[in-house]
């Protein structure tokens, strides 16, 4: 994978965060109408929640609330734009740096963090206020999405000039791999938003792989596309599965070299039951052999379970199953 | 090690009855099945000072001790890697009789396999933690591969390629072992043997195993007790002297996913076990009369017959052919119906049944038994043993 920096791309962004930073707060458009029941009603029925200090009356007087109060999760709810962003949206410092990066080809995006603090309850009639700080632009950064940058920002929420709320978000403006069109539904997972904001944080994928400081370059490398075979620094023998020692020349000195990609298969299984967390069935399992010369195990996807054979040539790929890993795989390709 | 051939012997079998839902603790099982070996012996509790088990059993030694009322041991001890460990308590029991560790040492498994704890379900704990284990299986676990027929049938696949083998040869494995279990009463599939047409009929598990290749889940729990083959000959039943006894792993051994060695159609910690086995005891495939051959997946009991010598390499598909391995064939494997058939208590139900071929006692006696092979857990490091007569 290449890294495709634009040094002047990099400097004017640079600039222009620096600038958005030094802007400070910058105070948006009001809630378009006042914390109110129905909607607390609508939302707490959309969620499932059924605390009666939302849309009780009696029961909320007597709580220790001594009224109704919004649920503090509403927060953004109140100032959202709508659904003609126009006519509702304030400027934000963040917008230019999100067109910039739009306009030079990273166009994905995908939100990585959301970190919400309340301060109070809102209450039926407050009209909070959101206001916004740019606090971050970090970047070039290679992931298994594509290549992008980090970027970050901070509201707080004021009902007249009290702050009631605070959020943290962060996204990645990516540029979308070429290589990773296609849909996930071999493994159960699609690939990540391609353009469109992403709903929220994924679910956590349940088939963790255990790691350590023997392991943990593989990991690291697949994050970044990048297939990583241990190579032993003395003696120069590739292995797969990784270990401390090299069983040849017992250094433990270590290095790895990023594979190739290519692959065939050389055995392979199509699960069917028992169901399997986090995957749909049926699915391939296979062994891969490698050109380097090491076999390695990964899911054959894009490719119906019926067309994998012993032999075919694969390319590896990359799906990103949660927020935090990402798992090599394998694609059929032209010999 | 020749040393250890001929001076012990298996002098009591016992067990529970073999179900899907037993009721009872997996403690109260062991118990039980430990208390019906003894009687079996004519021995008591307190003539008990060793006991060995498997790493995997969740029944210490000195709670079923407890419970049977066993007093001072002299030697505990347990064996790894699963169903691999079952012929491998009794290498362990008997080398501490002929090392005078210990003078009577009781083997068991016990389990609640299909009521409790079930092997074949996705566990996504397998590789949360970074032991040894834990990491191993981090290589396979994030890709869904998980499951022990899975992880069988990952081989299976390459065996039939480099063979020629199918899903028939398979098949025919299962055939045999219902055909065994039919006339078991204490096999689960007894009275119901099956046709080679429904075993490729029944559904997929992992291609290529269908759920016909895959043995049972069972709740049930078996003892053995281990002496010395001398004072076994004064006890009341006639000794199964353990001829030979062994464990073996291979050279990039993993559990259940070696597959990163040179070749993935045999099973070389099985080589290790064999060549061991006819080497201590003397004899060789032509001296034994029956094999319990370890049955979790039908395509491994192929792989034994190889690593074992009773066929060339890619031939066991053509030994198993005709009825090769059913009780009138040329090797009668399993008599008792194997964990496809009778019940799957990891093994050690398989050594009960050599036990009962050299008395002469078993359902499915094979005829003029003076030797009996049995094999531990494939695809893992495994054990086994040569019982004879005497």
């Amino acid at each position: 994978m290449t890294l495709i920096t634009d040094p002047t791309l990099h400097d004017r962004l640079t600039a222009l965060a620096e600038r958005q930073a030094a802007a400070g707060e910058v105070r948006g458009l009001a809630a378009a109408d006042p914390v109110n029941v129905p909607m607390i009603r609508h939302w707490a029925d959309a969620m499932g929640d059924a605390n009666p200090v939302y849309t009780d009356a009696e029961a909320a007087a007597a709580s220790v609330h001594g009224g109704i109060v919004a649920p503090p999760a509403m927060i953004q709810v109140w100032t959202m734009p709508g659904v003609n962003r126009r006519a509702r949206q304030g400027p934000t410092p963040v917008d230019d740096v999100l067109a910039m990066l739009d306009g030079n080809g990273y166009t994905g995006v995908v939100a990585t963090n959301c970190e919400q603090t309340y301060h109070r309850y809102l209450r039926p009639g407050d009209r909070p206020v959101p206001a916004t700080r740019f606090t971050g632009l970090t970047g070039p950064k290679r992931t298994a999405l594509g290549e992008g940058y980090f970027v970050t920002w901070n509201v707080t929420w004021y009902c007249d000039d009290e702050p009631v709320a605070e959020m943290l978000f962060r996204v990645l403006k990516f540029r979308p791999r070429t290589d990773r069109a296609g849909s996930g539904a071999q493994d159960g997972r699609t690939d990540s938003g391609t353009g469109e904001a992403s709903a929220g944080p994924r679910p956590p994928y349940p088939l963790r792989p255990a790691v350590n400081e023997d392991t943990a370059f593989f990991w690291e490398g697949a994050a970044q596309g990048e297939l990583r075979i241990q190579k032993c620094a003395d003696c120069g023998q590739l292995r797969h599965p990784p270990g401390p020692m090299c069983p040849s020349c017992r250094s433990a000195a270590r290095t790895h070299v990023v594979a190739s990609g290519l692959g065939e298969v050389y055995s392979y299984v199509v699960h069917h039951h028992p169901p399997v967390p986090g995957r749909q069935a049926p699915f391939v399992v296979a062994v891969v052999e490698l050109p380097e010369g090491v076999r390695i195990v990964g899911n054959v996807v894009d490719c119906p379970p019926s067309e994998v054979g012993i032999g075919m040539p694969l390319r590896v790929t990359y799906r990103q199953m949660d927020d935090e890993l990402v798992l090599p795989m394998w694609i059929p390709r032209e010999p | 090690m020749s040393s250890l051939s001929g001076r012990t012997a298996v002098a009591g079998i016992g067990a529970t009855e073999f179900s899907k839902k037993s009721g009872r603790s997996e403690l109260r099982l062991a118990a039980e099945a430990v208390f019906a070996a003894l009687d079996d012996a004519g021995l008591s509790p307190a003539d008990v000072d060793g006991m060995v088990t498997y790493t995997q059993d969740a029944n210490q030694e000195i709670a079923v001790a407890r419970e049977v009322g066993i007093g001072d041991l002299s030697f505990f001890s347990r064996v790894h890697y699963g169903g691999g460990a079952a012929c491998g308590t009794v290498l362990h029991a008997a080398m501490a009789v002929a090392t005078g560790v210990a003078r009577t040492v009781v083997c068991y498994r016990a389990f609640n396999e299909r009521s409790g704890r079930r092997f074949g379900q996705p566990d996504a704990r397998l590789g949360g933690e970074p032991s040894s284990q834990g990491l191993e299986m981090s290589w396979h676990v994030p890709y869904g591969l998980m499951t022990p027929a899975a992880w069988v049938a990952m081989f299976a696949r390459r065996y039939m390629h480099a063979y020629g083998a199918t899903s028939e040869d398979f098949g025919r494995v299962a055939v045999a072992m219902r055909r065994h279990a039919a006339t078991n009463p204490a096999a689960w599939f007894h009275g119901r043997p099956i046709m080679l047409e429904e075993h490729q009929a029944s559904r997929w598990i992992v291609e290529p195993l269908h759920l016909l290749d895959c043995c049972q889940e069972s709740d049930g729990a078996v003892a053995l007790v281990v002496t010395s083959a001398e004072r076994a000959r004064d006890l009341r039943r006639s000794p199964a002297v353990i001829r030979a006894a062994a464990q073996g792993s291979g050279a990039g051994q993993m559990m259940m996913t070696s597959y990163y060695r040179d070749d993935m159609t045999g099973l070389p910690e099985m080589g290790v076990v064999g060549r061991r086995l006819w080497e201590q005891s003397g004899l060789g495939p032509s001296d034994v009369q029956a094999a319990i051959l370890y049955d979790h997946f039908t395509p491994f009991v192929l792989t034994q017959l190889e690593e074992l010598g009773f066929c060339g390499r890619g031939e066991a598909r053509d030994y198993v052919a005709d009825g090769g391995i059913e009780i009138d064939g040329r090797l009668p494997v399993n008599p008792h119906g194997g964990q496809l058939g009778e019940a799957y208590i990891h093994g050690m139900n398989g050594i009960a049944e050599a036990v009962r071929q050299i008395r002469g006692t078993s359902v499915n006696q094979v005829r003029d038994v003076r030797n009996v092979l049995v094999t531990a857990g494939t695809g893992v490091p495994t054990s086994g043993l040569v019982l004879s007569g005497g």
